[in-house]
Order: structure tokens, then C-alpha cells, then sequence
């Protein structure tokens, strides 16, 4: 890690995007994460998906709990607000924040200790209300900041570092937010920058409960031989479904695809996500159709990756609540208070 | 046999039904009556943790004089639960009476020769009249209140008056209901010597005070002080107060055209995420409250203290019950008050409102959001389920139309744009209380990042000691500001000058006020402090200074105010006598007189050397 504050200096020429900010308007301080972590390659492919969807950085909010995964909002998005909440809670915190305000964009990040095991119920149940949210989990199968426990994504039969085995079974987060009724579910890798980004930027435009499992090595405490959390593995036994391409709202598509090899999906927003089939009978529509494939790979060792899921018109927390457009914030004393003929008829009604 | 009683106006009976049996209609309609006749009376659920089959109480405390609290004892008793039935003959004040179902006969052992015992043949004439089961079980209920209002004298236009108001809407109940009222009316006419000798007469005692419980009235509270998010998590006996906010929402946050809703309410799934939600609605600009009880309180500790210490307003309805752990979950007790105060690991301290009924469940309800926002921190309302679930004669409920929410120290959009510097947790103005942000306010200016960690006066990350002081320090002095805006302790003095006081607060009001009236006429001069929050102001050491003796009446074991009160404020714990009442049923004024009477009497030891 480094002390050293990070230089405000920039190239003159940087590349804007459409609302005149550089790359590095999406940064944040200095990471303090070990050298290597995959958690950083998360942080730079999502200040690359911020910056490519020309997103406000105060239109954001980026909340997280506690553990190495949780730091991270320090190192990205410097100009929006964070809210770094109590181990395993982020997904209240995030519910009760959409709540009050839901013309933000709400990033979830936790990791597997804060998401599979302490707050695994948080997890659960922000997933089944429809929280309109990106919930990343970068996932590295131990507990980082307490120096190198399992955690309760690790796999049976994976070793740590020190030789012991993990008798445990796995939970999936995956699988639990397919069953969960998560709207837009994706797994992918910090080691695969192309297949993240894409994922993240679809992720942000859903409107909906949106999920992304990023496996992200430890380099510190995971990342040895017998884990099936290390860089080597991830990478030797990936398998992606698909390939997907961002097109934001109303832009020319230039690239050109074989026929029947792409699917084009406009999520409610306008913008359409291009879907190249890895595995040809993979069909990201089928909710329990990719509960099995996922399951039958993880069977055969693999680890299934990309778009698994996606329901391109989502209903959120809010449209279950009949909430108004206006978000709650904003509301004033004369649409809350009923004022005091209201309460004198009020007390007339109880005599 | 002792003389039968004779009251007019000031008795007490009490109805013994099965849960679950319909019961509670017939006999809410009954304290209605009595109201509507101008006589105050208090209603009490006496009820178990269960839904059906387990017995369950409704006791009405009529008083003319306007003592509200419970008095203890039966003059009128309806057992109409065999379960029950011993105990509840045995509760009866000799020369009391009892009015019972006479259809299957009674061994003469089951009753008491110093009561007399009303029968009508309540089941015999509902088999008679009804075929329908459940028909038979809810007549039999309005049945006996026609009775009732026979032997008690009562004005049966009142009756009739009433089951039509109660069955508004649902006009086709009214008739019949009205019928198998007159059913029991007209056999106690012709069958038993009506009146009795405890007698209702029309008074004009009740003015224009409201009948409403306190978990509704601090749900509206939640409403006019502008409440938008609420997260919960049911338990008793504080599930009402969100279930009210959410018909008071629908009636007043409701678009009528569009029927989109200007709230917005969250069952959630235990109350870690339900005070998570609030502290996430709150962080984020909304008025956001939770309701619980001290179980709750418990498994909200983590984030009680985030709120705490990163500064975010919260807004926690606490309706006490009997602790600890699972405790008395139908049972009153004031036993939270140290675990909400000092809630959280770590140096933490919180402010606690603490309403005596339900007129200041709705003023504390509506005033915790302004506190909330103003002092950036958690704020408490301690109910307790007597005065949280029972309904209760309240002075009507006020608004100025002129008032609006104080959303404390917040800088907007034209704030930054003018380049007014901003440090989240500098003290600008010397009170400790530091200005926000909300999130979503400005482009490049503005955000910081919220956490749980030590930080310096900018929000950013640090353990350096005399950073940590600093923001501890600011942290006291903001608590010291809140002793100015909570509400005030009122004080009230006795006919003659004296040396000896009592501290009460809460639900322990209704009999404070009965036995401050007894012990006067018994020649005890007590000066009294009403408690209303905590942090306890300056008056308090004043009160306490200017008295030999305190006494502090509360209603749990460890004399929990008084604590606050010795390690607050710094009293000589000799000085003040703790008087204590936990055994679940509300305090009694009886129980109050008498502890302090007898105390009264006695010279204190260092007095006596000295």
C-alpha cells in the first residue's frame, strides 16, 4: 500500500465524455489495499463504468459494510457520497437510502464475509424487496482484514493458506439471488476487465435489483495452490456464457455479429445490452433454466460466468410500495403535515 | 354479609373473556358508553401473549374525579371464562358484585357470600335466539352489556346511540346488534333488582378530551412531524404504532387521484435491517422512524451507536415492556431506560423522550424528528404498553399551522456554489452540532464519505488521538445543547414549603397525580419534577438540591432513572429513595401513597446523627 497522497496533476489532453470529466474525476484517494488485490481492478472497472456512462458523480451513492471489499468506495467515485455501515448491514442502509431518494444510482459493494456469512439475511432480503440497486460482491472466498479465515463462499475441499481444509459446503450468492428473485444476476471475474465493465455498466442502467459476483482474488491470503479463489484457478476454470456489449441509449451500432450468434436486450432505460453466446444453449431469460446450468458446471469444477439473468423490465421496491415520482426527500411541509383542521376533525372522530 | 357497595361513578369492573372470543368489541363499546355519559373512565387490556383460547382481561376504571391510572381491586366483575372463574371471584372487593352466565348451574362453593351474584342466562337465551355458532358467541357478548346497562342504570339511547356508530358502515350488524343488546337489558329488567348499587350517572367530567391510545397517537405524531420512511419489525407491544402509521398514512398521504403514496413502509426482516433502513433514509434526507420494544432495543445496539458517532438522525419509538430478555411481552414495565440511553458500545449517550400519556405521545412524536434533525443523532420516545396500547382520555390533539419541520443544519446546492466551506464535523457554531450534506446535492462539492470509524472534523479517516478527543468532546458538548431543546421537566409544588420531593415520569403520571392527592389530604407535602426527557437539564440538580429527600417512583427494579439521575447528574444516591413497582400490571396510586407515606414518616438516619 502506499502513503503517498495521489497528485492532483493531469494531462491536458485527457478524453472527456459527454459531460466534460475525465477518467480520473471518477477516482477516488489512494487505494490502501495489498499490491495485487483484485479488489482495485473492481474499483477501476467501475470508475471506467461510471465514466463511460457519463454518470453525475453526486447522482450516486456508494455504501458498503465492513471488510477489505467495504474500503473500496474510498478508491473510487471521490465525488459522491459513501456510507461505509456496520458489518453484513449495507443492504439496509442501501434499502432505507433508495428509499428516501430514488432518483440516485445506489452501488452496493460488500464482500463475501460482510454478504454470504454476517449479513447473509441483509443480503437476502434486499434482493427479494427489488432494492432498484448494483450490488457487486467481490468475492474472494476468505476474510481478508483478519488475516486469511475462510469465509463461507470458500469451497469444500479448498485449502488455506496455512494447509487446513475447508470442510464447509459453499454458499453460492449467485444461485441465492436467482432464487431470491433478483432481477439482473452476473458473475465475472477482477481479472477479466472486458467482461466486467459491460456487466457493471448494465448493471447501472437496470432498474431493478441487480447483482454481480466478482471473484477477486486474495493475493495476501488466497491466492496459493489448493484454493479455488486464486488467480490461477479462476482463471484456468472460467467459463463464460456470453459476451456483452453496452449501447447506450440510441447509438449507431457499428459492430458487425454472425447471425443468430447475438441478442440484443433493451432494458427499460432504452439502453441495450448486445449478448454474443459463449454457450450456445444458454438462455439468460430462463430463471430456472440457470439455476441448473450453474449448478451443473459448478458440478463439473467450472465456474459459470457473464449475463445469467436478466429481466429487461423489472419491478422495483418503489413500484411494489406505490411510491410517488417525487422522491420522499424532497417532500415539504405542506405534502406531509395534514395540518390542524385535519387534526381537529381527527379528534372529533374519538369523542 | 357486608353491605353491598354503592358508588356512583367511581368503581371499577372488570370483564374475564377467552381470547379470541369476540369479547373485545362488546366491551370497548361498553367504556364508550360511559364516556358518551360524560363519566371518565379508563379501559385496560389485561391480555396474554397468544391469539386464541388463552384467557384475557378488560378491566374499566370509572372515575368521576378523573384519576386515570389503574386503582387495583374489582367492585363489578363478568367472568365469562370458566378458566378463570376462581381467581377471578376471588379478585371481587367484598360487597361487590358479580354478573355471570347462569345457563349450566354452579356448585354454591364456586361463589362467595359476600358478593352478590347476578345470573342471566346468557348461552340458554343466544341457543334460543341465534343458530349460527359464531353468532351465538358475539351476542352473548353484546348481550351482557345490555344487562350491564340495566344494573348499572345506564341511558340505553347511549347504548343504542353507540351500536349504531359502531357498526357504521356495516348497517345490516346494527339492527340485530341492537336486539340481542335489549335481549339482556330486558331479562336483567325483569329477573334482577335493577339498579344495583353501583350506579352511572350523566356527568360533564369528560369535556372535549379524546379516547385514543398512545402508539396511535405518536403514529400521528410520525405523520404531522413529517415522517416519510418507516421500518419495523412486529412485536408487542409496539407493532400497533407502525400499523397506525400506516392507516394514518393512507388517509393523509394518499393521493386521491393517482393513489401513488407519499410514504413509504417497510416490513423488514428483524430490526437490525429496520433500523439499518432508518439510518439510510435519514442519511439520506428523510424523516425515517422505527417502532420496537426492549428486545429490539437490544438487536439495534451496533447501529445505535453508528448513528451515534457518524451523526445521523434516527428516530426509535421504544414501547417498553416487561424485561429482561423475552420478559412479559403483554406486561408494562419502564425497564429499557438505561439500554436506550447508554445504547451501543463504546462512550454513547442518547436522547430519551419521555411521554405520561397519549396528548404527549403525539406532541414527542411529531417534536423527536425536529430533535432528530436538529441534534443529528438517535432519538428515543420511551411508550410503555400501558400507555402505548390501552386506550386512554387525552386532551385533544393541537396543531399551529404556522409551524414547520426544522430540518437543522443542512447546506444546499447554493450554499456550496457560493463557496461556503464545509467540514463535516466542524463545529461551527460552538453548540457541537455540525452541518450536512445531503447526498445528491451538488456536482463537485459537497460529498464525504459517512463512516463508523474515528474521524477528524473533515470526515476523513484517522486514530490520531487528539483528533479523536476533539470529536468526543464536540460529541458532549452537542449532547449539553441537547438539554436546552429537549422538553422540559415540569414542577409542581405543594400547598407548604417542604423538604421532600418525588421524580416520576411517563405512564407512572396517572397514579402520581391520584396520590399526590391522597397524600396531601393526608397531610404529606410533596414537592413533585415530572421528567419529560434525558439529557435531564439543569433544573434537575435544582430540584434535587433544594430537597432532604427524593423520592424517584418508576416502574422497574433497578431504579433505572435514578441511576441516570446519580451518575448524570451527580445526586447523593442517599438522598434519593428509590420507590419501585415492576411486577408487569401498571402502577397504582395506592402503591405510591403508600410507599411514600410510610417513607414520609420515617427520619432519615443522617439526619437523625446529625
Amino acid at each position: 500500500m502506499s502513503y503517498l497522497p495521489k497528485p492532483k496533476f493531469r494531462h491536458p489532453d485527457l478524453p472527456k465524455n459527454a459531460l466534460g470529466y475525465t477518467r480520473r474525476d471518477y477516482e477516488g484517494s489512494v487505494s490502501t489495499l495489498c499490491a495485487g488485490c483484485g479488489h482495485d481492478s473492481i474499483s477501476a472497472a467501475i470508475i471506467q463504468a461510471c465514466y463511460e456512462l457519463d454518470i453525475e458523480p453526486h447522482r450516486l451513492a456508494k455504501l458498503s459494510g465492513i471488510g477489505c471489499s467495504s474500503k473500496t468506495p474510498t478508491y473510487f467515485l471521490g465525488q459522491s457520497h459513501g456510507f461505509n455501515s456496520v458489518h453484513g448491514r449495507m443492504p439496509s442502509v442501501l434499502t432505507g437510502a433508495n428509499l428516501a431518494n430514488r432518483d440516485l444510482i445506489y452501488l452496493g459493494v460488500s464482500g463475501d464475509g460482510d454478504s454470504a456469512s454476517i449479513g447473509l439475511g441483509q443480503f437476502a432480503h434486499s434482493i427479494r424487496r427489488g432494492v432498484n440497486m448494483v450490488y457487486i460482491v467481490e468475492n474472494n472466498g476468505v476474510y481478508g482484514l483478519t488475516k486469511g479465515q475462510f469465509s463461507a463462499t470458500a469451497d469444500a475441499g479448498s485449502k488455506s493458506k496455512w494447509g487446513a481444509d475447508n470442510n464447509d459446503s459453499p454458499i453460492d450468492m449467485v444461485g441465492l439471488a436467482l432464487q431470491l428473485g433478483a432481477t439482473y444476476v452476473a458473475r465475472s471475474f477482477s481479472g477479466d476487465k472486458h467482461q466486467l465493465v459491460p456487466l457493471i455498466k448494465g448493471a447501472i442502467r437496470h432498474s431493478g435489483a441487480a447483482f454481480i459476483d466478482c471473484i477477486s482474488p486474495c493475493v495476501a491470503f488466497n491466492n496459493h495452490a489448493g484454493s479455488t479463489k486464486s488467480f490461477d484457478y479462476v482463471r484456468e476454470h472460467n467459463e463464460a456464457v456470453n459476451a456483452l456489449d453496452y449501447m447506450p441509449v440510441r447509438s449507431e451500432i457499428t459492430t458487425d455479429y454472425a447471425p443468430g450468434a447475438v441478442e440484443e436486450v433493451t432494458q427499460h432505460d432504452g439502453s441495450v445490452l448486445k449478448l454474443r453466446k459463449l454457450a450456445p444453449d444458454y438462455d439468460p431469460h430462463d430463471r430456472i433454466a440457470a439455476l441448473t446450468y450453474l449448478q451443473k458446471k459448478n458440478a463439473e469444477g467450472e465456474i459459470a460466468t457473464g449475463l445469467l439473468y436478466i429481466d429487461p423490465e423489472p419491478k422495483d421496491l418503489h413500484a411494489h410500495l406505490n411510491t410517488i415520482e417525487t422522491p420522499l426527500n424532497h417532500l415539504g411541509d405542506a405534502d406531509l403535515v395534514p395540518g390542524a383542521a385535519a387534526l381537529e376533525k381527527f379528534n372529533a372522530a374519538r369523542r | 354479609m357486608p353491605k353491598p357497595l354503592e358508588r356512583v361513578n367511581d368503581f371499577v369492573i372488570k370483564f374475564a373473556n377467552v381470547n379470541g372470543s369476540g369479547s373485545a368489541s362488546a366491551n370497548t363499546l361498553f367504556g364508550k358508553i360511559i364516556l358518551r355519559m360524560g363519566v371518565p373512565a379508563t379501559p385496560r387490556n389485561i391480555f396474554p401473549s397468544n391469539i386464541q383460547g388463552l384467557p384475557t382481561w378488560y378491566e374499566i376504571r370509572v372515575s368521576e374525579a378523573g384519576w386515570l391510572g389503574s386503582r387495583g381491586g374489582v367492585d363489578l366483575m363478568v367472568p365469562m371464562n370458566p378458566q378463570t372463574w376462581d381467581a377471578d371471584m376471588a379478585s371481587v372487593e367484598p360487597g361487590g358484585y358479580v354478573l355471570y352466565d347462569s345457563t349450566k348451574p354452579l356448585p354454591p362453593s364456586k361463589f362467595r357470600d359476600d358478593v352478590t351474584v347476578l345470573g342471566v342466562p346468557l348461552t340458554e337465551m343466544c341457543n334460543a335466539a341465534y343458530t349460527d355458532p359464531r353468532q351465538r358467541q358475539l351476542f352473548k357478548n353484546i348481550m351482557y352489556v345490555g344487562a350491564l346497562s340495566a344494573l348499572l342504570d345506564m341511558e340505553v339511547e347511549v347504548v343504542e346511540k353507540l351500536i349504531a356508530e359502531q357498526y357504521w358502515g356495516k348497517d345490516k350488524l346494527i339492527k340485530p346488534n341492537i336486539a340481542a343488546m335489549h335481549m339482556g337489558r330486558d331479562y336483567a329488567l325483569k329477573h334482577l333488582p335493577c339498579p344495583i348499587g353501583l350506579r352511572l350517572r350523566r356527568s360533564d367530567k369528560v369535556g372535549d378530551r379524546i379516547m385514543i391510545d398512545g402508539n396511535a397517537a405518536a403514529a400521528l405524531g410520525a405523520v404531522y412531524g413529517g415522517a416519510t420512511v418507516c421500518a419495523w419489525y412486529p412485536i408487542t407491544p409496539s407493532s400497533s404504532l407502525a400499523e397506525a402509521f400506516a392507516s394514518h398514512c393512507k388517509r393523509f398521504r394518499t393521493d386521491p387521484t393517482t393513489t401513488k403514496r407519499r410514504y413509504a413502509i417497510v416490513q423488514a426482516e428483524d430490526e437490525l435491517a429496520s433500523i439499518g433502513m432508518v439510518i439510510g433514509a435519514a442519511w439520506n434526507g428523510a424523516r425515517a422512524f422505527t417502532s420496537t420494544s426492549g428486545p429490539g432495543v437490544s438487536l439495534m445496539q451496533e447501529f445505535i451507536g453508528l448513528a451515534y458517532f457518524a451523526e445521523i438522525p434516527a428516530v426509535i419509538f421504544d414501547v417498553q415492556r416487561g424485561g429482561p430478555s423475552t420478559g412479559m411481552p403483554t406486561r408494562t414495565q419502564q425497564a429499557d431506560i438505561l439500554s436506550a440511553a447508554y445504547a451501543s458500545h463504546g462512550d454513547t449517550k442518547h436522547v430519551l423522550l419521555l411521554p405520561e400519556d397519549p396528548k404527549e405521545c403525539f406532541d414527542f412524536g411529531a417534536q423527536a424528528f425536529d430533535l432528530a434533525d436538529r441534534l443529528q443523532t438517535p432519538i428515543f420516545v420511551m411508550l410503555d404498553l400501558e400507555i402505548g396500547m390501552n386506550e386512554r382520555l387525552s386532551a385533544p390533539f393541537k396543531w399551529d399551522d404556522s409551524r414547520r419541520m426544522d430540518r437543522g443544519k443542512v447546506i444546499t446546492a447554493e450554499d456550496l456554489e457560493s463557496g461556503k466551506p464545509f467540514g463535516r464535523y466542524l463545529d461551527v457554531d460552538g453548540d457541537g452540532i455540525p452541518f450536512r450534506t445531503y447526498p445528491g446535492t451538488h456536482p463537485t462539492r459537497g460529498a464525504f464519505f459517512t463512516r463508523g470509524t474515528t474521524k477528524d472534523a473533515y470526515a476523513r479517516y484517522t486514530e490520531e488521538g487528539p483528533a479523536y478527543i476533539e470529536n468526543m468532546t464536540r460529541l458532549m458538548r452537542k449532547f449539553d445543547t441537547a438539554k436546552t431543546l429537549v422538553p422540559q421537566p415540569i414542577r409542581r409544588d405543594a400547598a407548604q414549603p417542604t423538604k421532600l420531593g418525588a421524580i416520576y415520569y411517563g405512564s407512572t403520571s396517572a397514579a402520581m397525580d391520584e396520590a399526590l392527592d391522597r397524600l396531601a389530604g393526608e397531610g404529606v407535602q410533596l414537592n413533585t419534577l415530572r421528567l419529560r426527557a434525558f439529557p435531564f437539564p439543569q433544573e434537575v440538580n435544582a430540584f434535587c438540591a433544594a430537597h432532604d429527600r427524593v423520592f424517584v417512583v418508576e416502574q422497574n427494579r433497578d431504579g433505572q432513572i435514578r441511576t441516570l439521575l446519580m451518575s448524570e447528574c451527580g445526586i447523593d444516591p442517599a438522598k434519593l429513595v428509590p420507590v419501585l413497582h415492576y411486577d408487569g400490571t401498571p402502577i397504582t396510586a395506592k402503591f405510591v401513597a403508600d410507599a411514600i407515606g410510610e417513607e414520609a414518616a420515617v427520619v432519615p438516619f443522617r439526619k437523625a446523627v446529625s
